[in-house]
């Protein structure tokens, strides 16, 4: 991981310009600010070098899709058409005519440059302000080759940044579990891929069903279920190693498991004797304590991002609702009181909601409550969908959706989608196989 | 519902009935569930001649049913007959719940099942307990039948 990351950030020369170009995010994308991704220039030896390492033509443009594919994808953006740009990339990112780019109704303009240095890949960019005429952000980073299309997210990352004032979640991974073969001898393996569906890569073979995976959100450790020997139990796994182990020595099925907001902690629910409470494992000291005790179903802990308070579901009332309590289990307090089941609750990053699973007549939703259960919100509807995972900055939510299958038990297929945390912007992330259980992790490059 | 609507568009729905022949039995039309718990047979195996090898439970239910209890006890006889036999106890549900939910869900099924069979003189030792939630359906339909089917607890033999 240390050399994935080996990535210089220098800021070059930052205008601390005010009242210049914002995205409002709280609303929907009713209004995507209309922006222009210049290509990246990149003169002729350095493009030769790039594709000869690469086998990329022209490392320059494929690095700006990625930055216009990310920017399109968030909803708050709509990149215009490369055809109607009239000002070359290389005299664009030295002095653009703000005239030409205000012609096309771009209100923002992002230009920048990319060359081969000392084996290395050295891009920098600048985003402007078309209307006021002025430069709003400055970067350069120097990082290898192989790098490419994290250049590409980080810079999505920083425009985003800038103009929406919250930090972006570009640069990321998504883990889950991708699914083969019928529905009544689902093959299933760790997958991950980065967040816009490229470099997916298996982690596991298959041999035996696993499930759920979360990351830690300290470091690429991860969190899940796996069957090995037909022993339900909760795994650590390490991405760059392939180390697993597993946690705890529980006489019994293990599952749910989380990482606290410190990654020092497993929170996961043992159950025994028709029984499931909620423990947590010390990495460090392997000391194992119980947080609840019930002859309910207690599962589905999540931490908030203070570690003070865990969310968790509980069918202590008759059916499964939604519970928070401190976090050595006191205090337990339930929260939803709508009509229907509701399960999964998960912290927002940013503290302030829990995303969940709701079921009510027959139709799941995904939504979003404060976490007093107050302002209940439904983001969508559908026929089955569950698991909600957070976008590191809170501002999206990936979960996965089962289909309905015929009167012949034909046409099961399982995705990932995401939404906005403002109910629009609902999308399929891509996957090369059907998924389920997406677990976001944090920006790589903090 | 249905019954308000006949009330209301009485002579509608009659004349619906009978241009549609199989109306009045079309609610249980397959005969097969009490409630929501499957009574039929279809994917039911045999530990032993006379002895099934699972039962059903009801939505969001591990409660044993009286059909429930009758076939553990022929399991708990058949046990004792062959006191070699040791089994394991796979908890089900169906999809119609989140995973983890239905993970502990299968859980408490199977050990419905083993607490009673363990009443009928059956040592724990013989016994142990694997759910696997939603993840192994036996019927891959999406209605409340197939979902009735895969609400169980099947006993496996272990050696």
């Amino acid at each position: 991981m240390k050399k994935f990351l080996f990535l210089f950030l220098i800021l070059v020369l930052t205008n601390e310009a005010k009242a210049l170009i914002e995205v409002d995010i709280t609303r929907g994308n009713l209004n995507p600010l209309p922006i222009a991704v210049s290509p990246l220039s990149i003169d002729d030896s350095s493009k030769k070098s790039f594709e000869k390492i690469l086998k990329k033509k022209n490392i320059g443009s494929e690095i700006s899709l990625i930055v216009e594919k990310n920017l399109k994808t968030s909803g708050l953006f709509n990149p215009l058409n490369k055809d109607a740009f009239l000002q070359a990339s290389d005299i664009a990112h030295l002095k653009p005519r703000f005239e030409d780019w205000n012609l096309i109704k771009a209100q923002a303009l992002i230009t920048g440059k990319v060359n081969y240095v000392d084996e290395k890949l050295r891009v920098e960019f600048r985003l402007w302000d078309v209307l006021a005429g002025k430069e709003m952000m400055a970067l350069a980073f120097t990082t290898v080759p192989n790098n490419w299309r994290r250049v590409g997210h980080i810079i999505t990352d920083k425009v985003y940044e800038r103009l929406t004032g919250e930090k972006g979640y570009f640069d990321t991974r998504i883990i889950y579990v991708a699914e083969e073969g019928p529905k009544t001898r689902r093959i299933k393996k760790l997958a991950i891929m980065d967040q816009d569906g490229a470099n997916n890569k298996f982690l596991t073979l298959g041999n035996e069903l696993v499930l759920t995976p979360r990351f830690n959100p300290t470091s690429q450790m991860v969190t899940y279920l796996s069957y090995f020997r037909n022993l339900p139990r909760v795994y650590l796994l390490d991405i760059e190693t392939g180390m697993q182990e597993v946690v705890g020595d529980f006489p019994g099925m293990t599952f749910a498991p989380r990482f606290s907001p410190d990654g020092k902690k497993i929170i996961m629910s043992f159950a025994k004797d028709g029984n499931s409470d909620i423990y947590t494992m010390d990495l460090e000291n392997r000391i194992v304590e119980k947080i609840t005790n019930h002859p309910s179903i207690d599962t589905s802990p999540s931490y908030s991002p203070d570690g003070k308070f865990i969310s968790f579901n509980s069918d202590r009332s008759g059916y499964q609702q939604i519970y928070i309590m401190k976090s050595d289990g006191s205090n337990v307090k339930r929260i939803s009181f709508g009509k229907g089941l509701y399960g999964t609750p998960v912290w927002s990053p940013r503290g302030d909601l829990i995303a969940f699973t709701k079921l009510h007549k027959g139709k799941f939703y995904i939504g979003v409550m404060r976490t007093d259960g107050s302002g209940e919100r439904l983001l969508t509807e559908n026929f089955y969908q569950e698991a909600p995972s957070w976008s590191p900055n809170g501002r999206v939510l990936v979960f996965y959706r089962e289909t309905k299958t015929d009167d012949k038990g034909k046409g099961f297929s399982a995705k990932l989608w995401s939404i906005d945390l403002t109910g629009y912007n609902e999308r399929l992330v891509d996957t090369p196989t059907d998924a389920s259980d997406p677990s976001w992790s944090s920006l790589l490059s903090n | 519902m249905k019954l308000n609507k006949i009330l209301r568009n009485g002579f509608l729905i009659i004349v619906t009935c009978l241009a549609l022949s199989a109306c009045a039995t079309s609610k249980k039309s397959t005969g097969q569930m009490q409630g929501d718990v499957y009574t039929g047979t279809d994917t039911v195996e045999y530990l032993a001649s006379g002895v099934p090898d699972r039962v059903f439970f009801a939505t969001n239910e591990s409660v044993l049913t009286t059909a429930s209890r009758e076939t553990l006890r022929k399991q708990a006889a058949w046990l004792r007959k062959n006191s070699d036999i040791t089994i394991v106890l796979e908890g089900h549900a169906d999809e119609r719940g989140t995973r983890e939910y239905n993970l502990a869900l299968g859980e408490r099924r199977a050990n419905a099942a083993k607490d009673y069979l363990m009443t009928y003189g059956i040592s724990s030792d013989r016994i142990s307990v694997l759910s696997y939630g939603k993840e192994r359906p036996v019927d891959s339909g999406s209605n409340p039948l197939a979902w009735s089917k895969n609400r169980r607890s099947v006993t496996v033999k272990a050696n």
